[in-house]
């Protein structure tokens, strides 16, 4: 077994374009979750809605950057329909909607009538030429020293979303720090008071949902762009769980949260993928008979069980503190 | 290595070019070959819409597929012409059929002469999807008197309640057909499966939610622990089940029978009628027993229950046990009347919470009906739309039910907040 290569899976995952659209996803959920106490369960949707809405619009005949716009405008779109029939009653229903949301738009876009627009299963490929025209590295290239290198392709798009990422903090932090930032906190914290107050409850969570959507639409864009393709089977609910897990481990309610949550969340889970991957080829586990595909899904049990240990034992995360997190009854 | 990148958002960027199914539809009568054009052949895979295409003026269809697999491949018996009809009626669909990489697989339907290709009139075909969405609405219906319960006493939105319909499921899989099991048939295996389901339940309860309510983890907290769960044990399920999905070797294929001019198989009418009789049995339990009347009233109003000197905790607990076994039998019927899948009970959650919503969280009788108009809704919208989207119609009309009535049919105001 190749502990280096074990190790440096994981610290490029991290630090690779995956990890960058994940944390930009992860800041949309927080502000939606962690600031305003909206649970989401089908952030994966608002994704979608970036990355077809990118890639349509490409299809159609638009620029790329015509597109991008046309993507996060879908991301805060879907907010707006999802919140108008959710966010006046309890917390629960909005989750309920949000989860059944994700499942299905994935059907629709896969299914044959919206073919012409989604292109069914096969999705829709190769849509980001301009994005790549700008690339200023040899495409082929290797970049990096020893182990840790990355191709001069997968370097620029992590450098693009990682200045996002940067951009979105610095957003994040100025919002939350305004007279908009402290109305949504305490939308978390009493509903109630927020009103006796004279504040639009309902509104304020309207545009945190708008807002973390426009967000989550972004971070699925960036993913399409570089992967040069959307298919619906890349929005499958887990997306939406495993951003959970990003949020929670880094700090729901912090500015800083999803963005470690995100390196750490990438670097264990490639890390264990590459650690089990190498141990079932070493015979760790025929005495349970499990295959490479079963051995892969282990860390996908240990994501949910983890989620419920953080949750349980250390629901503010890393970095949060327990005043910035919804613990009280709803 | 920077390949695995992006397994993680897009595991399906590395399909493979080329991959078809395909074949040619003859009608043939003695002698005499004739192509049949115009049929619509349907492909899936894991139970879920893949593409569809009609045959052409020479008979010939062909359908590409994403990648190398096991689908399932339907011929659509009512859009045979007048005077054509499948030879063998049970063959309509293939339910496994192979392609490897690159290939072009061919798959094959006998045709022959027959009377009517369809089903009979537009009335006979609405009355069968009647009969298919009470099933539906029978199985949602086993799924959903435990979550609104479980809601109504707890205040909690258990996500992982889909997980215990697929543990039914997989748990008389085993007992039934496993290699390891013991090989009983299926109505015998349903009984350890309903009742390792409830034990589930009550381990669910007395080893997770209860303590955590002793420490006072919020509702908010606990949906997201429950979202953890469902996670989790569906990855198990994933693991030791497989990912293929599965028929019992019992009910698997009927033949449909003709009653009052319609068709349909004899387990839909098994299924329909045997949870009515379930049904009426918790309305009893509910209504008569100290146990159902107490259930009813913690979840009506939890401090008024206790002060009146009802053991809470204990009403919870059998709570959990009961929903949770009804959820098993709802599975088990559900893998009768479909297949057995890792992610079947997920799949239907959706459903059961369009029931519930419809119905009013935290009513038991209001998820009884609640279940039985989503199940017929979302099947006779298939005799207008998309089949392969017939699960959006319960999203939309869980959502109107949230802007006209959030409380649900029977539900009360003061539980939406």
């Amino acid at each position: 077994m190749d502990w280096g290569d074990i190790l440096f899976d994981g610290v490029l995952a991290a630090l690779g374009p995956a990890g960058a659209a994940y944390a930009l996803s992860a800041m949309g959920l927080n502000l939606q979750f962690g600031y305003t106490g909206l649970l989401n369960f089908g952030h994966v949707a608002f994704m979608m809605a970036g990355a077809y809405g990118t890639a349509i619009t490409v299809d159609a005949g638009g620029s790329l950057w015509l597109g991008v716009i046309v993507g996060i405008a879908s991301g805060a779109l879907l907010g707006m329909l999802l919140g108008i029939p959710t966010l006046r009653l309890r917390a629960d229903y909005l989750a309920i909607v949000t989860i059944s949301i994700g499942e299905i738009m994935r059907l629709f876009a896969r299914s044959g009538f919206a073919e012409p627009l989604t292109g069914g299963v096969f999705g829709i490929q190769a849509f980001a030429g301009e994005f790549f025209d700008l690339n200023p590295f040899a495409p082929g290239a290797r970049y990096g020293w020893g182990e840790f290198v990355f191709q001069g392709r997968a370097l620029f798009v992590s450098l693009v979303g990682w200045a996002l990422v940067g951009l979105g903090v610095i957003v994040t932090w100025k919002l939350i720090r305004s007279p908009w930032g402290r109305v949504v906190r305490a939308v978390r914290e009493d509903e109630d008071a927020v009103r006796s107050l004279g504040k639009n409850v309902f509104f304020y969570k309207l545009q945190a949902l708008m807002l973390g959507g426009a967000f989550g639409a972004l971070a699925g864009l960036l993913l399409a762009i570089e992967q040069q393709n959307v298919t619906p089977n890349s929005f499958e609910p887990r997306v939406t769980f495993f951003l959970y897990v990003v949020v929670i481990v880094g700090g729901a309610g912090t500015v800083i949260g999803p963005v470690i949550g995100s390196l750490i969340f990438q670097f264990l889970f490639f890390f264990f993928d590459s650690f089990m991957g190498s141990a079932q080829e070493q015979g760790w586990f025929d005495w349970a008979g499990f295959d490479a595909t079963d051995a892969a899904q282990v860390k996908l049990v240990l994501v949910g069980a983890g989620l419920m240990a953080l949750m349980a034992f250390r629901p503010q995360g890393i970095f949060g503190s327990k005043e910035e997190m919804l613990v009280g009854d709803t | 290595m920077i390949a695995t990148l992006a397994l993680i958002a897009f595991p399906a960027a590395s399909q493979a070019e080329g991959e078809t199914i395909k074949g040619t539809l003859e009608k043939i009568d003695g002698d005499v070959r004739e192509p049949v054009a115009g049929v619509t052949i349907t492909v899936e895979l894991d139970g879920e819409f893949i593409a569809s295409a009609e045959s052409n003026d020479e008979g010939d269809w062909e359908i590409p597929v994403p990648g190398a697999g096991t689908y399932l491949v339907r011929l659509e018996v009512d859009t045979l012409p007048d005077g054509v009809a499948l030879t063998d009626p049970d063959r309509f669909e293939l339910p496994a059929l192979s392609v490897r990489e690159n290939q072009n697989k061919t798959a094959r339907f006998n045709l022959g002469a027959g009377l009517s290709g369809g089903t009979g009139s537009t009335f006979n075909r609405l009355v069968e999807l009647l009969v298919i969405g009470l099933k539906l609405g029978a199985i949602i219906a086993m799924a959903s008197i435990g979550l609104s319960l479980i809601f109504g006493v707890t205040g909690l939105v258990n996500f992982a309640h889909g997980e215990m319909v697929t543990m039914g499921a997989v748990i008389a899989y085993f007992f039934h057909l496993s290699p390891l099991g013991p090989g009983w048939p299926l109505l015998v295996a349903a009984v350890p499966a309903i009742l390792l389901v409830a034990v589930f339940g009550w381990v669910n309860e007395a080893g997770l939610w209860r303590p955590l309510r002793r420490r006072r983890v919020g509702l908010i907290a606990m949906l997201v622990i429950s979202i953890g769960l469902s996670f989790a044990v569906r990855n198990v399920i994933n693991i030791m089940f497989g990912g293929e999905p599965k028929t019992y070797g019992d009910f698997a294929v009927q033949q449909p029978v003709e009653v009052l001019g319609i068709q349909t198989v004899p387990k839909n009418m098994f299924i329909i009628v045997f949870t009515v009789i379930v049904l009426v049995g918790v309305g009893l339990f509910l209504q008569r027993t100290k146990m159902g009347t107490a259930m009813r009233a913690v979840a009506d109003n939890r401090d008024l229950a206790e002060s009146s000197g009802i053991d809470v905790e204990r009403v919870i607990l059998v709570t959990w046990v009961v929903g949770a076994g009804l959820a098993g039998l709802g599975g088990v019927l559900q893998g009768a009347s479909e297949t057995v899948q890792w992610d079947m009970g997920f799949k239907l959650l959706l459903l059961i919470f369009a029931a519930v919503v419809l119905g009013g969280l935290g009513t038991a009788y209001g998820a009884m009906v609640g279940a039985f108009i989503v199940g017929v809704t979302v099947e006779m919208s298939t005799f207008w739309i998309d089949a392969n989207v017939k699960n959006a119609v319960a999203l939309g009309v869980l959502v109107i039910m949230l802007l006209v009535r959030p409380q649900g049919l029977l539900g009360t105001r003061e539980r939406i907040g």
